[in-house]
């Protein structure tokens, strides 16, 4: 039950939200999405870890004798996404008090429908209903984007749009093709269970042809090199909150749809593409990183190192060991912080001086301590360095590359020395040096703002110093997934 | 059958109504006479009954379809404001044509024998030539009536000749009867049987607007008024694809190769055209013109499948696109009538502001039509995509028709782009009728919910 009321409690608040006139809204919006957090952490409270089975499950026919159920419910991993995304939603919405959107009604209306959408891909057992929450959750982000966006926003956003639409249309053929596949024996047994799913028994060939079906549709979201073209015009485009839902938790769906519907339904599929895979991530890796030191713009900028990052996240759980997956579970909280508080951050520094050019700001620490600081740790965590959220997740990815491939591992590697590389000139470019005119009368974090950052720079040092907390949460899932794996 | 009796009378009844003074009143006539029509046509639910001698059969696949058909001419009705508001526009007659040729669409998804079929057509067709031409002193709605006409009486003298070749091969009209004769079974050719075959699906191949039978639609749907269009893009279209899919199955099950080929290279051409053709135009209005050939494409689908979920199939899919057709083509005539006959994309900018509630039906309209979730535009396309990846061997159609949907995605933004993204300019609000407005909110709200439940209809044949 807990799961349907996680589910569909954002849905009902959006209706709410909508009738709301007038700025008032976004104080409906937060009490809302603050009330979701809590759900999540009572859900949290009652989880039984080990095991790693499902839990909270509700399971009711949505479609009448076709085998096609509204089946949801939890595991380990599940949980972890849906307690990042119901932490980020608040802090999302409250970042954006200092806008005043026009309509707002209808803006937090639907950040906080979209937040069903990706609750409901996170928590679904059906494959039809995961293909449902899928696209649930593009439409509201879609229109965030391109009405609230910035002047190119029409054309990059239909990309957007169009692009992801084409790769889930694939997913969705290749779900009916493994319906029909499951109950072979009985006609009437057909069925989209998650379950039904991971008993079927393909020939390698099917498998492989399916493996590119799903595997284009996750890549377009996470996004993967060659699929990320759509990925640094949007988040440039889109408004900050809109960005940092794409960033901090829409692409965790790509990463999530693999390690639920890709690796455990194809495991032949996949052992015949993982190379290729790995090779593309990698390369991912380096062409992220490398575009992104040559980046001017702050946004853009952290729009390839999340190219980058993702690539890391995607190698490490296609070479299927405990390390790599369990790193990429970590890894997609460690970046969902990171990233949020970094556009965040960006939003600050773009509303206060009207520029996101690196050469036309500077001296910033001069004028906000507070903000320098909190924008520093945030830094370090992107960078990964010990002590920060970033380090155990990157590490943990680093060492499960290495152990599938001592060559892949040294050229992922690089994206350590590599994220520094930008990210500390970003900061020197922005925060240290002589002031320009745009950095002038900089003015110090609101209380607001500052209510923002804690929350994440406090997740930053909590899974950097204690990442126990989280890994064992899905330790157990992981471990039941690569018993299905390698079945 | 009480249906095609009451339809009839109404419709006469209603030309006599038309002589008083007041035409306040024909409109909540008509739509009276509809939801009687429909309740009726509900009450032969699982009780078939055949007339005429074996001619009619009225089963629950025709009482399915009769139910689609009815509710879409109701759901459009309301849309004829400006016809009551008009001084010298003869809104009777138009009402009577359209319940009419309603007549025409229930003998199409009723019939039993061919003859009732051409019958049913023709009925269906003539009342559709003279509406075509009803704004008689625009000249793009008199081309479109004669190209209309004069396409239309050339492609059913090719079914009827089809039917004659049959009736050579076989010795019967009766479809039970044609499938019972199994004239190509053991693998015999038979030239006449199969030359009627060809000339039959060529027949209703274009009045389903399948291509490469499609070059009249286009400026057919443009010149004709839109409230017409409307009826010619939902009830035309849902006849057409139920009459051919009932005669497939009924009569020529066993010569299920003969047909093959040329269906599946109708369709491929049909979903080609359609969504490429879209993509290129300029108004809103050809735009529906070619994605109306492309859902025929999306439809002919389960025909290229024919197993045992086609019929369920076509059935929600015809549903989702009738609704969504009502509300584009709704909004799109009451757009039109508020900007002087304008229906380019500009027309449509700047509504999300000047009308949000139309905004937001379009919306949900172009989604449903481009097969995005919570909206029963979806379930149509994962039912068809059902149908077809079932026969297993056919995954290279729903890879073609998979990319073309994604294509499809694309023009129906660009609506949903106009409205909320391009300023107003000097696009004034929309003047909708009580009426108009209900009907929108009833076809969104059904959208949505077959959208979350599709399970409601999704099993009922």
């Amino acid at each position: 039950m807990i799961t349907a009321l996680l589910l569909f409690w954002p849905a009902l608040a959006a209706l709410l939200v909508l009738l709301i006139k007038g700025q008032g809204a976004k104080k409906v919006a937060f009490v809302a999405a603050l009330i979701e957090f809590a759900i999540a952490i009572l859900a949290t409270t009652g989880f039984d870890a080990a095991g790693g089975r499902m839990q909270y499950e509700l399971n009711l026919p949505w479609v009448e004798n076709a085998g096609i159920g509204f089946h949801i419910g939890m595991d380990g991993i599940s949980l972890l996404m849906v307690l990042l995304t119901t932490f980020l939603v608040p802090l999302i919405i409250l970042s954006a008090f200092n806008h005043d959107y026009k309509n707002p009604n209808a803006f937090y209306a639907l950040i906080l429908f979209m937040q069903t959408g990706l609750i409901g891909v996170f928590v679904a057992l059906d494959a039809f209903l995961f293909y449902f929450f899928w696209e649930v959750a593009l439409i509201p982000i879609y229109f965030i984007a391109a009405i609230w966006g910035g002047t190119n926003r029409i054309k990059v956003t239909l990309k957007f749009f169009v692009y992801t639409v084409f790769g889930s249309l694939f997913m969705l053929a290749a779900f009916v093709y493994l319906y029909f596949q499951t109950g072979a024996t009985d006609a009437a047994a057909h069925s989209s269970d998650v379950q039904a799913f991971y008993q079927l028994a393909l020939s390698a060939e099917s498998q492989s042809w399916i493996f590119w079906f799903l595997f284009i549709a996750f890549a377009i979201k996470m996004p993967v090199f060659p699929f990320h073209t759509w990925q640094p015009d949007t988040y440039t485009e889109s408004p900050t909150q809109a960005t940092m839902l794409l960033s901090g938790i829409m692409l965790k769906m790509g990463i999530y749809g693999v390690l639920r519907w890709l690796l455990p339904v194809v495991p032949m599929g996949v052992s015949q593409w993982d190379e290729l895979v790995l090779v593309l991530s990698i390369i991912g890796i380096v062409y992220g990183s490398v575009i992104a030191i040559r980046q001017h713009d702050l946004k853009r900028l952290i729009a390839y190192s999340s190219i980058a990052h993702v690539g890391l996240i995607a190698a490490g759980i296609f070479t299927l060991n405990e390390q790599g997956l369990q790193g990429g579970v970590i890894q997609m909280l460690s970046h969902g912080i990171n990233v949020t508080g970094l556009f965040f951050i960006i939003d600050i520094i773009y509303r206060r001086t009207n520029t996101r050019e690196i050469t036309s700001l500077g001296g910033i620490t001069q004028n906000a301590k507070a903000l320098s600081i909190f924008f520093m740790i945030l830094l370090l965590g992107a960078v990964a360095l010990p002590l920060t959220n970033g380090f155990v997740g990157e590490f943990l990815l680093l060492s499960g590359v290495y152990q599938y491939n001592a060559w892949f591992g040294a050229v992922a590697g690089l994206t350590i020395i590599l994220s520094a590389v930008y990210m500390l000139r970003m900061f020197q470019g922005v925060m240290f040096g002589t002031k320009s005119e745009h950095t002038d009368a900089f003015t110090d974090l609101t209380f607001n703002e500052k209510a923002v950052l804690i929350p994440l720079v406090i997740m930053v040092f909590w899974i950097g110093l204690f990442p126990n907390t989280f890994l064992s949460i899905s330790e157990p899932a992981v471990g039941n997934l690569l018993n299905i794996i390698n079945r | 059958m009480t249906s095609i009796i009451l339809l009839s009378v109404f419709g006469i009844v209603n030309l006599f109504v038309g002589f008083l003074k007041s035409k306040k009143i024909l409109l909540p006539l008509a739509l009276l006479f509809l939801i009687v029509v429909f309740g009726v046509n509900l009450l032969a639910w699982n009780n078939t009954q055949t007339y005429f001698n074996n001619m009619l059969t009225i089963d629950n696949y025709a009482v399915a379809f009769t139910g689609i058909m009815v509710l879409t001419t109701l759901l459009i009705l309301p849309f004829s404001q400006s016809y009551i508001d008009a001084e010298d526009e003869n809104l009777a007659e138009y009402y009577s044509l359209l319940l009419f040729s309603l007549v025409g669409a229930i003998m199409m998804v009723a019939y039993e024998n061919l003859i009732m079929l051409f019958i049913g057509i023709e009925i269906l067709s003539i009342a559709m030539y003279v509406l075509a031409g009803s704004n008689k002193r625009s000249l793009r709605s008199n081309e479109a009536a004669l190209k209309y006409f004069l396409m239309g009486s050339f492609f059913t003298g090719v079914l009827l000749f089809g039917i004659v070749l049959i009736y050579g091969a076989t010795g019967t009209f009766d479809i039970t009867e044609i499938g019972a004769a199994n004239v190509m079974a053991d693998g015999t050719t038979n030239t006449m049987f199969t030359m009627g075959l060809l000339l039959l699906v060529i027949g209703i191949s274009f009045k389903i607007a399948a291509a490469p039978f499609h070059f009249w639609t286009p400026d057919v749907y443009e010149g004709t008024p839109t409230f017409f269009t409307t009826f010619m893009a939902t009830v035309v279209k849902t006849a057409g694809v139920a009459a051919f899919y009932k005669l497939m199955n009924a009569a020529f099950e066993g010569s299920f190769t003969a047909w093959f080929p040329t269906i599946i290279a109708i369709t491929v051409l049909t979903l080609v055209v359609g969504n490429i053709g879209a993509v290129i135009q300029p108004s809103v209005k050809r735009m529906l013109a070619y994605s109306s050939i492309s859902h025929a494409g999306y439809l002919l689908m389960t025909l290229v499948a024919f197993n045992d979920l086609s019929e369920n199939a076509i059935f929600f899919y015809s549903l989702s696109y009738a609704l969504a057709s009502v509300m584009s083509f709704g909004i799109l005539k009451l757009v039109e009538d508020a900007r002087e006959g304008n229906h380019s994309f500009a027309a449509f900018n700047g509504l999300g502001k000047t009308n949000p509630l139309l905004a937001f039906v379009m919306t949900v309209s172009m989604l449903s039509l481009g097969g995005i979730p919570l909206t029963a535009g979806f379930f149509g396309k994962l039912f068809v995509f059902s149908a077809v990846i079932e026969t297993g061997n056919l995954m290279w159609l729903v890879v073609l028709a998979v990319v073309l949907a994604a294509i499809g995605i694309y023009y129906y933004i660009k609506v949903v782009i106009a409205m909320y993204m391009q300023p107003a300019g000097e696009n004034t609000k929309v003047p909708v009728s009580g009426f108009a407005t209900l009907v929108l909110i009833i076809c969104a709200a059904l959208t949505v919910l077959l959208g979350l439940v599709p399970g409601l209809v999704s099993n009922m044949l």
